[in-house]
């Protein structure tokens, strides 16, 4: 009844071609939107805003950095935290070494430089497919975080690597309160998501799509296969870069380079998996669900081990996450391989039919 | 003998002897590469869940043996449990949803052996010293580890039987019959569960006595799921479907990691064995991209 595309005529190629060209669908994005810029900060208390949400959206702004490369372009990669470890340090550089440069313009840089390396990591791609890539990526994890232990220059010298993020301040204003930097993060990543979603249908981003179903067969219509592999590093590590910048600016305030291991790599593979290969939404998705996974169970396991007087400790709670994750990374592949994304999708058709069964 | 030749033939044979231990944990994935087209990532947790098993299972006053032949039945129940619960649900799935349920398992076996043994580290004695043995040392100014002639040794009767078992055998025939087609192979009548079954099966035990020999070195603890992490690129380098490959990929990764962490390693601030064997990999990628003795693709549009 109230989600239905009937009576909304596309006149002109303006109105074909917007991003949500359904009303419905602008009315819900308008709502969050306010939802998230206005009543959030308003509403949310401290710890929500800096120990929940602000992370959420840098993880989906990683996700959706890896789904692009993997979801997008089908080239699987496990180096997504290295990536993000050269946003945060080049970050830190920038703001170090050039003196009044405005933090956006670092977060940029930074961005590029981490596109830069994704190059360099994703240049083997040419040659090599499938689980050769995969294990190749992983050079760029170890690589990336030995350099930064080990190059005292980009930590500044400073002992065990550990850097700590500059105060710094956008027009005047300074960014220092939990409300500030969720708002900041909370642009940027709306900002890109708009972006990353209009890449999605737009020339490279079928361009992606046709080398990730089959390459040989992408590059036989005419699609360049070096640029197209390439530009999908380098726009996907740009995102990654970014997200470690804010992981290190609005959220850590103080990071190692251990932050950036592998775990974090396949905490983000698992976001995309839950949330919809291939999907912007899904990036948020699972993100969400990753991020609040650990959270809600923290909540709901002590109750049960009071109920059944059974004594479960921390060690086991940590044990029974890790489980979890890996049941519901199974769960979702056997029944819904196109995660969570999915499901919203098809409780779209759904509504578009209700209150009536056809 | 003596001197900078002597020291570099040193860094050689241990750097080839731990090449081998690589081998080991690399010829898991190979197995199960080989017989289902799945690259199993949850080969380290597997080698961990074994090696956690059998030495708590020690601890706890079970005898050597009767602790190997009860992990052993644990790995044989894991194989069969993985088929049916995760791989069954999965056939004709894209290979990369295959490999993404088996980190999804890793994830779940690591839980799942911490949560049942404890996390605390164990120490596992199998019975072999881990220290230089004299004579050699006196003969040839080398010293070379006891363990890793064992570890070695251990290495080679495996192959050796798995080759046999691949070549010779019924199911073997069938395995390799599996790898090459699994719809051909269904109609010839293979009865294509049981095979993956037996092959997660041969592959826990090899997870095992991988768990045993690492085990025993570094001690059992989370720190063993990384071991696999070791063998990728000795398995890029190889080949996946090479068990040969396994086995100069090892040595290859083990001796140039270890020449390299002694001779260039000054030069950059050392710690490069955790970078060096994929780049290493990947240079040789580079030059043939389905790796040393992998079988080469044709790709049709």
């Amino acid at each position: 009844m109230l989600y239905r595309e009937a009576g909304q005529f596309r006149a002109t190629y303006a109105e074909d071609q917007q991003i949500f060209p359904l009303r419905q669908d602008r009315i819900g994005i308008a709502a969050v939107l306010v939802l998230a810029f206005v009543v959030i900060p308003l509403a949310g208390n401290q710890y929500w805003l800096s120990a929940i949400l602000t992370p959420f959206l840098i993880f989906a702004l990683a996700a959706l950095g890896l789904n692009i490369l993997t979801g997008y372009a089908g080239q699987l990669s496990l180096g997504t935290a290295a990536f993000m470890a050269v946003g945060a340090f080049a970050t830190y550089n920038f703001v170090l070494r050039v003196p009044g440069i405005p933090i956006l313009a670092a977060f940029a840089l930074a961005g590029i430089c981490a596109a830069l390396v994704g190059i360099a990591f994703g240049l083997p791609s040419l040659r090599i497919k499938g689980f050769y890539l995969a294990v190749a990526t992983l050079a760029a994890q170890f690589f990336v975080l030995w350099a930064i232990q080990r190059i005292g220059w980009i930590t500044n010298y400073s002992a065990s690597g550990v850097i700590t993020a500059q105060n710094y301040s956008i027009l005047g204003i300074p960014i220092e309160t939990p409300v500030s930097k969720y708002v900041l993060t909370l642009s940027i990543v709306t900002v890109l998501a708009l972006l990353a979603k209009n890449l999605a249908r737009s020339e490279t981003g079928r361009a992606f799509m046709a080398v990730r179903d089959m390459d040989v067969a992408a590059s036989v219509i005419g699609i360049p296969l070096m640029r197209t592999k390439l530009l999908a590093f380098a726009i996907s590590s740009f995102y990654c870069g970014v997200a470690g910048a804010l992981y290190a600016y609005t959220y850590l305030g103080t990071v190692e380079p251990e932050a950036f291991n592998l775990d974090l790599s396949f905490r983000i593979l698992f976001m995309i998996i839950i949330g919809g290969v291939g999907s912007v939404l899904g990036s948020f998705l699972g993100a969400a669900f990753i991020v609040l996974l650990p959270i809600v169970l923290n909540y709901v396991v002590p109750p049960i081990s009071e109920a059944t007087g059974i004594e479960i400790s921390h060690a086991i709670i940590s044990n029974l996450e890790l489980m979890v994750f890996g049941g519901l990374i199974i769960f979702f592949l056997i029944v819904e391989p196109h995660g969570l994304a999915r499901l919203w999708q098809i409780g779209k058709e759904k509504l578009r039919l209700w209150p009536f069964p056809h | 003998m003596g001197g900078p030749v002597s020291f570099f033939f040193e860094v050689l044979f241990s750097g080839l002897l731990a090449g081998v231990m690589y081998s080991l944990v690399a010829l898991g994935f190979v197995l199960i590469y080989k017989a289902s087209g799945v690259f199993n990532f949850a080969q380290g947790a597997m080698v961990f869940f074994a090696a956690l098993t059998f030495v708590s299972l020690v601890e706890r006053g079970v005898n050597f043996w009767l602790a190997m032949a009860i992990t052993l039945a644990v790995m044989i129940v894991l194989g069969v449990l993985t088929e049916r619960v995760v791989l069954r649900p999965l056939i004709n799935q894209p290979q990369i949803t295959l490999f993404m349920a088996t980190i999804g398992l890793a994830f779940f076996l690591e839980g799942l052996s911490q949560g049942i043994w404890g996390s605390q580290p164990h120490g596992l004695d199998i019975g072999i010293r881990d220290e230089p043995m004299e004579w050699l040392a006196e003969r040839t100014g080398m010293f070379l580890s006891q363990f890793d002639l064992f570890a070695a040794a251990i290495a080679a009767v495996l192959v050796t039987v798995l080759a046999l078992f691949f070549q010779r055998t019924r199911i073997g025939r069938a395995l390799r019959a599996v790898a090459d087609d699994h719809q051909a192979a269904l109609a010839v009548g293979i009865p294509l569960k049981q095979i993956w079954a037996i092959v997660w099966a041969v592959a826990g035990f090899v997870a095992l006595v991988a768990g045993l020999l690492w085990g025993a070195r570094t001690g059992v603890q989370f720190a063993l799921t990384f071991v696999a992490l070791k063998a990728l690129p000795v398995l890029i380098l190889g080949g996946f479907e090479s068990i040969a490959g396994a086995i100069v990929g090892g040595l290859i990764i083990g001796a140039s990691e270890k020449l390299a962490e002694v001779y260039l390693g000054p030069y950059v601030g050392g710690g490069i064995e955790s970078w060096f064997p994929y780049v290493l990999a990947l240079a040789f990628l580079l030059i043939r991209p389905e790796g040393l003795f992998g079988e080469k693709h044709i790709d049709r549009v």
